[in-house]
Formats: structure tokens, C-alpha cells, sequence
């Protein structure tokens, strides 16, 4: 038995490094905290590697030659009752494993890309401290060893993305971004509270391993009691689902994540692309045996991933904003991602879905962080977000355009890149699940292709716009994380993920099914063609494509009017029909009676008031009566 | 000395100096004579302390030393009371009780 208690470091450090810099960072040159949080994170991104290796490698398996879930660490948080407690601890099993070390790679690139990005800005402390803050929340909600420390965590990561959002908070929209996405996680993660209670209520536990474990009580309890058609256990699930969309960004709780954008680009790329967005899928996965059980529950996570991934990747075509069209772009993977843990079953080939899904997490953290980390390369060199003020910038930006070009190639799924790995598997998954699913999920992969290279060509081919001055490639702190990531998104195809991260902990063999592969190969290098012939040279095909396409092109372009449909509900619905008598309610009856007592104390004391002369003799004349009076009053009772 | 003198002629002598002081307290203008009444107050309790302790109790001491402690304190706090009557009067420039009313609402 291996000694993994060490695993505790890793969460300790970043706390450490959040508290450190947080406190004192005004005291240090705003490199050396840079240094500092960055030194911490390679130090955990070590450990990290180093646990997986031992984890995957070294540690003997179970006896039936799956890998184990292994309580690292645990100490009793909260006792509540003998079998009913909190626990604070680190869980290992594939999956937090492998975010490990998914979190802590993007996690340290993007602390060295933000040294080089962040200079010279105001907060550049506080920028570092925010970050070691999130890694800190991100490891804990990993590898949270029950559902109470998850959600602990969950809303550990939430604040930090809202702190992180509006970092730049003497601007309105920032403020109102961060606001939003609080708002709308924080609505999101009620359903997750309510889900929470309901299933330790009827399972009796928090724990992870005992939940999702072969004779897990979730299995057995909750069955019998049935609300609209669906068993206590199923709803459960429903609302910790809605939890994980609220996070994930699912379709109709997505609308924060577009505005997200507003916080600073690493930010977007560490938490809003490859690790916090993630988290909902994470959160499936991590219940993944009981979703199993509640096919109607499994069923709504694939239907809003597939929903999501389309709705996203049309609205992705229509924006000119490169932050956003990689903010819509994420939407859609992460629908990918859903989807294939819906269609997935469980055990063995059977949880090819589970695995497609897992392993598209991991290729993605690593393309779409490099995309984010390219756009804020680009932002950096060109001091402009919208792809129509940019153009020709593959000669003054070389590195970030070949990095570029590979996160694009390997998110629209061009062989042998990762994400044409791990997408051909979700494919291959919904296929044989359901056909409307898989037809929905093929088109989104032509779509994918297209508003990628839309992306790539106007700003690095086009004609040259006129800057203001010469752009220039970034330096080299910016540019080696852009190296690094690149070279992940180009092998991390190659992992056998098989072997590594399944459903149930066994290995299983794949073969690429061809007959899936090549046709979405084809409609991927269709998606590559048409925005080619659209973008590469400047024309006009594509805005009279868009003026034919007249009322769908606008909704797209106005993302089908889903912030609207939200301040329609809130502002004329929700403000007039339920906060405005509640507010009066508060000003009227509430207020009302607490200034009616106020208002009688003073009116009295004002009456009577004289009382108090300030001569000194009225005092002691109304003293020493009252004590003869008290007098009179004892020597009467004790005489009867 | 005192035989045969019952232990009412005291408690009479007592309690006429308790209400006179009492009487002093609450009429008397002058701050001096306000203080010499609590004197007059705290005395006729001294007296009954004495007495009872002589009468009732005549093997024990407590009266007695409860007697020192009372006049000790009331030293104390004749020498406390002139104090804050000479800075009474230092403001005010007066020690009639009826001037010192700024505590009020």
C-alpha cells in the first residue's frame, strides 16, 4: 500500500500561496508574487504528475483488477450524527486523478502567461492571489470524498470566478458580468443543495465511495416514493444536474458564461474553458452509478448536452467578438461532453461514452486553454477583441498563429490531433445510442470546423487592417505556455484512455470504428472549406449568405434573444407580479409595525420627559419614597 | 455604663438621626450640609450596629468592626465628595444644589 497523504500538499499549497500573496502582496514587487504563485504551481503540478503516475502505474489494483478509489486523506469536518457526517479529505480514483492533473497544467500555464500578460496592470497581486485561490477550490471540488465537500468547494470556485470576472471592477460591464455570473451559478446551485438534501436524506450519506459503490444505498432507498411520474432518487438527480448545467453553462442557465468574458483573458482560459466549466460534467461523472439507475435523469443530461452543443456552435458562427466566439465555442464541447455521459451505459464497452467523455474533457482543457491564451495573445498584440478591427497577423504573430492553427485544427477534429480522438469516441457513443442525438452531434462538428477557422482566417489571413502601430509577437513567458499546450492538444490524442479512465475502473479494448471516423473527418474538412472560401480572402459571400438567411442569422446573431427572454422574466414578471408586493409587504407591514413601536416609544418618552430635571433632590425624594413604599409594602406582607 | 439602658432607646436615637439627615438631604440647598447629612445618615446606622452587637451579641465583634469600616469609608468619601464640591465650584461658581441641573433631557 502506497502513502498517498502527501495529496493534502496539494490542496494546502495553493491555499498557503492565496493566504501569503493575499495578505502581504502589496508588499512585494508585483513580480515576485507573480514568481511566487507561479513556483507554488509547479510544485503542485509535480506532485500532481507524481500522484498519477504512482496512482495509475505503481498502486496494485483491486481485486477484481479495477483501480481503487482510495481515501488519501480524511478528517471528520462536521459530526452530525454516528452515520451521518462531513468529511474534509482528498479521494483518488481515475477521474480526480486526471483532473489533477488537468487543473494544475492549465492552472500553471496560465500562472506563467499571466506574468507576461498582467504586466504592468493595477492588481497585479490580487490577480495572483485570485488564482491561488482558484486552484486552491478547483482541487478541493475534485477531490472532494463526499457531496458536501464538493459543494463546499463548488461554491469556493464560484466566488473566485466572480472575484476573477471582475477583476477589472472600475468597469461597469465587468461588474455587471460578475454580478450575473454569480447570480445565475448561484440560482443553479440551489437545485444542487436541494438535490444534496434529498439524496442524504434517503440515502443516509454524504460519501462518495459508499454512494457510488456496488451496493450503494441510493440504489435501494428512494424508490418507492414517486413525485410527477419520476422516484425521489431520479428527481435528486435532476436537481444536482441542474447544479452541474448552472456551472457548465448548459442551455437555458448558459447566459452567464458569454459575459464571463469580461474578466481578464487568462482567467477566461483557466476558468471559463478548461477547468470551473467542467466542473458539471465532472459532478455527473462523479455520481455517474446512480445516474446510471435513473434513465430519466441520464436521458435530460444528454438531451440539454446535445441541445446545448448545437445551440451554442450556431450562435458561435454568428459573433465577432473572439472572446465570445471561443466563450460559445466552449458551450458547445461541454455539451459534447454532457451528451456523451447521457448516452453512455455503464461497465466495460458498455461505458464508451463515459470514457469519450472523460477524455474529451482532458484533450479540450488543453486546445481550449491554448485558444484562449492565443486570443489574449492576440487581444495583447492588437489591444482589440472584435476579428473585424484584425486581419494578416500570421507575419507579426508567427508562434501564436501556429498554436493557433493547431488548438483549431485539433478542436474541429483534423486527425492526428487530440480532439479528433476523443470527439470520434462521443460520436461513436451517441451513434449507438440514439441516431437524432448522434445526427445532432455530427452536424455540430461541421459547424465546429467552421466557426474555428471563421476565427482563424479573419485574424491571421484577411487583408490587412491598418493598426494603430506594429503588432508584435508576445513574450516569452506568453509564448511557452502557448508551446506547451500546443504540444499537448497535439498528443494528448495518443493517451489510451481505455486503459486509464472507464466507468467502472476496468480496462476495456476499442477499435476506431471507421465508418464513424471518416465522415466526420469529411464534415470537418467541409467546415475547414466553406470558411476558407468565406474568410481567407476578403469578400462578401458570407454577409450576403447572412442576408439570406435574414431572420435566423439576426437570432443567431442576437443569441436568440435569450438574455432578453431572462429580463423579460425577471424584470416585467418577476419585479411587478412577485418583488414589488413582497417589497411592499417589507416597507408597509414589516417596516410599517417596527416604526409604529419605535414611533410609540418616542412619543411616550417625550411626554415624559420632565421626569428627568437634573435636580438632584427630585431624585432622591422620588428614592426615598419608593423605598418606604417598599418598606410599607414588606412589613404588610410579612404581618399576613 | 450603658446597663440597664434597653436597646429601644437607641433604635429611637437612630432612627431620629436617619430621618433628620434624611430631611437634611432633601431640603438643604447648600452642598456642605447635603454632605454632613449622608454623615448623619451613615452615624445612625453606626449606632445601631454598635447597639445590636452590644445587646444581642455581647461575646462578638462584628458590629464593632463593621463600625470602623463604615466611618473609614465614609472618610473616604467626605474627602471624594469636598473634591468634587471645590471643582463644583470652581465652575459654577456656586454649591447650590438647585444650579447643578446641565444632566438633564
Amino acid at each position: 500500500m502506497i502513502d498517498f497523504s502527501y495529496t493534502a500538499l496539494i490542496l494546502l499549497i495553493p491555499l498557503f500561496l492565496f493566504v501569503l500573496v493575499g495578505l502581504f502582496g502589496n508588499r512585494f514587487k508585483p513580480l515576485v508574487s507573480g514568481v511566487i504563485g507561479t513556483s507554488g504551481l509547479f510544485v503542485i503540478w509535480v506532485l500532481s504528475l507524481f500522484t498519477a503516475y504512482k496512482y495509475f502505474f505503481v498502486l496494485e489494483k483491486a481485486t477484481d483488477g479495477s483501480f481503487q478509489k482510495l481515501l488519501a486523506v480524511n478528517t471528520v469536518w462536521l459530526h452530525l450524527t454516528d452515520k451521518l457526517h462531513i468529511d474534509m479529505g482528498v479521494l483518488l480514483d481515475p477521474i480526480s486523478v486526471m483532473m489533477l492533473i488537468v487543473i494544475t497544467t492549465v492552472s500553471l500555464m496560465v500562472h506563467l502567461y499571466s506574468i507576461g500578460y498582467m504586466h504592468g496592470e493595477k492588481g497585479f497581486q490580487r490577480f495572483f492571489a485570485m488564482l491561488s485561490l482558484f486552484s486552491f477550490s478547483m482541487l478541493g471540488l475534485v477531490v472532494a470524498t463526499n457531496i458536501f465537500q464538493m459543494y463546499i468547494f463548488w461554491e469556493l470556485v464560484g466566488v473566485s470566478s466572480y472575484l476573477l470576472i471582475g477583476f477589472y471592477y472600475t468597469r461597469d460591464t465587468a461588474v455587471a458580468a460578475s454580478k450575473k455570473a454569480f447570480i445565475v451559478t448561484r440560482f443553479a446551485d440551489l437545485g444542487f443543495l436541494i438535490g444534496i438534501l434529498i439524496l442524504s436524506y434517503t440515502t443516509g450519506t454524504f460519501d462518495f465511495i459508499t454512494l457510488t459503490g456496488s451496493s450503494s444505498p441510493a440504489f435501494s432507498s428512494g424508490q418507492g416514493v414517486w413525485f410527477l411520474g419520476l422516484s425521489t432518487m431520479t428527481w435528486s438527480m435532476i436537481f444536482i444536474f441542474m447544479g452541474g448545467a448552472g456551472k457548465s453553462a448548459m442551455f437555458p442557465l448558459h447566459i452567464w458564461l458569454p459575459d464571463a468574458m469580461e474578466g481578464p483573458t487568462p482567467v477566461s482560459a483557466l476558468i471559463h474553458a478548461a477547468t470551473m466549466v467542467v466542473a458539471g460534467v465532472y459532478l455527473v461523472a462523479r455520481m455517474f452509478p446512480i445516474y446510471i439507475h435513473e434513465t430519466a435523469a441520464l436521458d435530460i443530461v444528454a438531451w440539454v448536452g446535445a441541445f446545448t452543443s448545437l445551440f451554442a456552435a450556431v450562435i458561435a458562427c454568428t459573433q465577432f467578438d473572439i472572446k465570445r466566439v471561443l466563450a460559445y465555442s466552449t458551450m458547445s464541447q461541454i455539451g459534447y461532453m454532457m451528451l456523451a455521459l447521457g448516452v453512455s451505459g455503464y461497465g466495460g464497452h458498455e461505458g464508451l461514452g463515459y470514457m469519450a467523455s472523460m477524455f474529451h474533457l482532458f484533450t479540450h482543457a488543453f486546445f481550449k486553454a491554448l485558444l484562449f491564451l492565443g486570443a489574449g495573445a492576440i487581444i495583447h498584440a492588437v489591444h482589440s477583441n472584435y476579428m473585424n478591427e484584425m486581419g494578416g497577423l500570421r507575419k507579426y504573430l508567427p508562434i501564436t498563429h501556429i498554436t493557433f492553427l493547431i488548438a483549431c485544427l485539433a478542436i474541429a477534429g483534423i486527425p492526428p490531433f487530440a480532439g479528433f480522438f476523443s470527439k470520434d469516441e462521443i460520436l461513436v457513443a451517441a451513434f449507438h445510442h440514439n441516431k437524432v442525438l448522434f445526427a445532432m452531434e455530427y452536424a455540430v462538428a461541421g459547424l465546429t470546423a467552421f466557426y474555428m477557422f471563421r476565427l482563424y482566417y479573419s485574424v491571421f489571413w484577411r487583408k490587412e487592417v491598418h493598426y494603430h502601430h506594429t503588432p508584435h509577437e508576445a513574450p516569452a513567458t506568453m509564448t511557452i505556455p502557448l508551446i506547451f499546450l500546443a504540444l499537448g492538444s497535439t498528443f494528448t490524442g495518443f493517451i489510451p484512455f481505455t486503459k486509464l479512465v472507464t466507468s467502472d475502473g476496468l480496462p476495456f479494448e476499442i477499435h476506431t470504428e471507421w465508418g464513424i471516423a471518416i465522415p466526420s473527418i469529411l464534415i470537418a474538412v467541409v467546415g475547414i472549406a466553406v470558411a476558407t472560401v468565406f474568410y481567407r480572402k476578403e469578400n462578401n459571400i458570407a454577409t450576403r449568405l447572412a442576408r439570406s438567411m435574414g431572420g435566423f442569422y439576426t437570432a443567431a446573431y442576437h443569441k436568440f434573444y435569450i438574455d432578453e427572454v431572462y429580463l423579460f422574466i425577471t424584470k416585467r414578471i418577476i419585479f411587478n407580479y412577485i418583488s414589488r408586493p413582497i417589497a411592499w409587504f417589507d416597507r408597509h407591514i414589516v417596516d410599517g409595525t417596527m416604526n409604529g413601536v419605535s414611533y410609540v416609544t418616542n412619543e411616550a418618552s417625550f411626554r415624559i420627559r420632565k421626569f428627568q430635571s437634573g435636580q438632584l433632590q427630585q431624585y432622591a425624594i422620588v428614592f426615598v419614597s419608593g423605598t418606604i413604599f417598599l418598606a410599607l409594602l414588606f412589613i404588610y406582607l410579612w404581618t399576613n | 455604663m450603658f446597663e440597664g439602658v434597653p436597646l429601644t432607646w437607641f433604635l429611637i436615637t437612630g432612627t431620629i438621626m436617619f430621618f433628620v439627615g434624611i430631611y437634611g438631604f432633601l431640603v438643604r440647598k447648600n452642598l456642605i450640609t447635603i454632605l454632613m447629612s449622608t454623615e448623619l445618615i451613615l452615624n445612625s446606622v453606626n449606632i445601631n450596629f454598635v447597639a445590636f452587637n452590644k445587646i444581642l451579641y455581647p461575646g462578638h465583634l462584628e458590629g464593632m468592626f463593621f463600625t470602623i469600616f463604615i466611618i473609614a469609608v465614609a472618610a473616604a468619601e467626605a474627602s471624594v465628595a469636598i473634591a468634587i464640591i471645590i471643582n463644583i465650584y470652581r465652575r459654577l461658581v456656586s454649591i447650590n444644589v438647585e444650579k447643578m441641573d446641565e444632566m438633564k433631557y
